[in-house]
């Protein structure tokens, strides 16, 4: 069933330059019981997506898409009050710096426990049995005494546990996680994406990855949606995308990573993703682009099919013959 | 082959906390380092954060003194007193970009302001011709000679701290996390200069790095670090190869592979680093390992081999 189902979602900030455009005709479709990642470099709106979805960016933001909804709930017109009905309860986040996304005037226990007052109307016993419940299931030991504890005497890992458990508490149907790794170290991360991988299992709730680590991607996902700024390139089932990308841009990713690399020298992509002031017109990824002809820098590439992995491009790469 | 850089069983040791009653508490931020670096080598340092990498980092550079052990860089013993002479022949790159170049100042003053200060016989002409060979020789473009660090990317700015380290021509270069706060396409190129100018210029680099695929990519030999020791020492073919101390292990397989392959089995570490003012007796690994004896508990191994693992059952 689908769980969220956005359509061409765009994000402009006004800025003192002028209008800048973050997000670009972003699609996202998330089933329950998908998890789907969205990778991409710095600035390519990754995480702007996910914000403007939970009504979390500031007024300089507009948002305009033909369909925004969740669980069948329209959330472009929604008022903020009803609007915080729905997240933290249905549609929750973890955020990418465990360390600075928990209040560190509260103990943990209270902040766990505020989500469960507001959103479930526990009576006090019930949230202390929940709030021990939930430290347990993410893997902090000795959860009693920890809920007593304050965030600065906790490692970033058992933080980031924290905010699983947050996240977690009203049991949402759909689960955002952006970056949530990222802070950490390997050992730590490892064990934080099989929480994740677990957790999304047991209660089949859907989640959204947010990251630019592709080894993650391909450890954890099994949608993956490639953003290049602000524009979705590409979108695949995770296993064809790294066997066989189709954006001219996700293949050159590919390709850059070091554990890939047949010789000293790695390929490269020239030059750097596109400010505010240098959007080219065409394709965006035309500067940059090894293939890109006269057509790619006037005129807007087109989504291909699915069998070419909506790849947003004229001319995609590794196509069998007679499908474009 | 002539070694640039040898340590001898270096330590740095801290003091912290205590007062008029208390007796302060001494962190070990790192103990038993011994390696040597030889030129147009590189030599990767492995680890978490709290192992000590950048302690090394420090000592190496000479900002710190060491509380034990020699160390010894192009040819003479490193003490305070010849710092000031030496400090020249080892230059350091940091993580960040954004917080290692001055904003108020133009890449030409960045860039001239190491010779100024070490050169002082150096005319203002000489030292533009300099910086300007070194904006060509790291890829910048003539023009960005008047320019200032806002007005470059993440990789660009990463590019004039990798000039402005090498404007005393060092010998070795140590990069602290160089490409780690950067953009995965702007990581290759950045990877792909660093060994370009090693090969040109015959450097030595002390590379740090918590990211394994970068350092099999840019390493020679590989230094895995635990709880401020080496754990394990090898040439990265050994390393990555044939990993003999558990940790290694289980840092190998904890790192994300790229190949999506569903039935990989990881290696699950329990619980987290321990903290660095109480380290356990014994082996510093054992609590999270998964075959630590009571022999692991009682008694820290020393490096031992031929490819050295301080483990008392090493794998392989």
């Amino acid at each position: 069933m689908t769980l969220l189902n956005i359509r061409n979602l765009s994000v402009d900030f006004d800025t003192a330059g002028g209008q800048f455009r973050a997000v670009d005709g972003v699609d996202i479709t998330v089933n329950e019981g998908d998890i789907l990642s969205i990778v991409g470099e710095s600035g390519s709106g990754k995480s702007v997506s996910m914000l403007a979805m939970m009504g979390l960016l500031p007024w300089t933001a507009t948002i305009t898409a033909d369909e925004m909804s969740f669980d069948g709930v329209d959330l472009r017109g929604m008022t903020a009050k009803s609007r915080r009905k729905v997240i933290g309860r249905d549609m929750s986040m973890i955020f990418q710096e465990p360390m600075s996304s928990l209040n560190p005037c509260f103990t943990v226990g209270f902040q766990i426990k505020e989500s469960l007052r507001i959103h479930m109307k526990m009576d006090r016993a019930a949230r202390h049995r929940r709030a021990v419940e939930l430290l347990d299931l993410v893997g902090i030991p000795d959860p009693e005494k920890r809920l007593k504890a304050f965030p600065h005497q906790m490692s970033g890992g058992m933080s980031q546990r924290v905010m699983i458990a947050m996240a977690l508490a009203c049991k949402p149907r759909l689960l955002i996680a952006d970056e949530p790794t990222t802070a950490l170290d390997v050992t730590i991360q490892a064990q934080i994406l099989d929480l994740l991988t677990d957790l999304q299992k047991e209660t089949g709730m859907g989640l959204i990855l947010i990251t630019h680590d592709m080894g993650v991607v391909a450890e954890t996902a099994q949608r993956v949606q490639v953003q290049y700024a602000g524009q979705k390139v590409e979108e695949q089932e995770v296993r064809k995308l790294f066997a066989e990308p189709h954006h001219p841009y996700t293949s050159a990713l590919l390709a850059a990573l070091p554990e890939r690399a047949t010789e000293r020298h790695l390929p490269t992509i020239p030059g750097v993703v596109p400010g505010q002031y240098d959007r080219p017109e065409g394709c965006l990824f035309s500067p940059r682009c090894r293939f890109a002809n006269d057509t790619c820098r006037k005129t807007d590439p087109p989504v291909q099919p699915p069998e070419l992995g909506l790849a947003r491009c004229h001319y995609p790469v590794n196509a069998k013959e007679g499908v474009a | 082959m002539n070694t640039v850089v040898t340590a001898q069983n270096l330590a740095r040791h801290y003091e912290v906390g205590g007062g008029l009653f208390s007796k302060p508490s001494v962190v070990k931020a790192l103990s038993e380092a011994s390696f040597t670096i030889e030129a147009g080598k590189t030599l990767a340092v492995v680890g978490e954060s709290g192992c000590g990498k950048s302690t090394l980092a420090r000592l190496v550079t000479m900002i710190e003194e060491p509380t034990a052990g020699t160390l010894n860089i192009a040819g003479k013993d490193v003490t305070p007193d010849n710092w000031d002479t030496l400090r020249d022949t080892v230059q350091i790159v940091f993580q960040d970009p954004y917080g290692s170049l001055n904003l108020r100042h133009r890449v030409g003053a960045i860039l001239e302001e190491p010779l100024k200060i070490n050169r002082p016989d150096m005319s203002a002409k000489e030292r533009q011709a300099k910086a300007r060979e070194m904006i060509e020789l790291v890829g910048l473009r003539p023009e960005h000679y008047d320019r200032f660090p806002h007005m470059f990317s993440g990789g660009q700015r990463q590019r004039i701290a990798v000039a402005r380290a090498l404007m005393l021509e060092p010998k070795l270069l140590v990069l602290d996390e160089p490409v780690s706060a950067l953009d995965l396409s702007i990581q290759s190129q950045v990877l792909n200069l660093l060994l370009d100018l090693q090969e040109r210029l015959d450097l030595a680099y002390l590379f740090i790095s918590h990211d394994l695929s970068v350092v099999r990519h840019v390493a020679d030999d590989v230094v895995v670090m635990y709880l401020g020791r080496p754990v394990e020492f090898g040439s990265k073919e050994a390393v990555f190869g044939n990993p003999r101390h558990p940790y290694t292990k289980a840092l190998l397989s904890a790192t994300p592979s790229t190949e999506p392959n569903p039935e990989k089995k990881r290696i699950k570490l329990e619980g987290e680093l321990p903290s660095p003012l109480n380290i356990p007796d014994g082996c510093p690994f054992a609590p999270r390992c998964w075959k630590a004896k009571s022999k692991c508990r009682e008694q820290r191994p020393d490096l031992m081999g031929e490819h050295p693992a301080a483990c008392w059952y090493p794998e392989g």
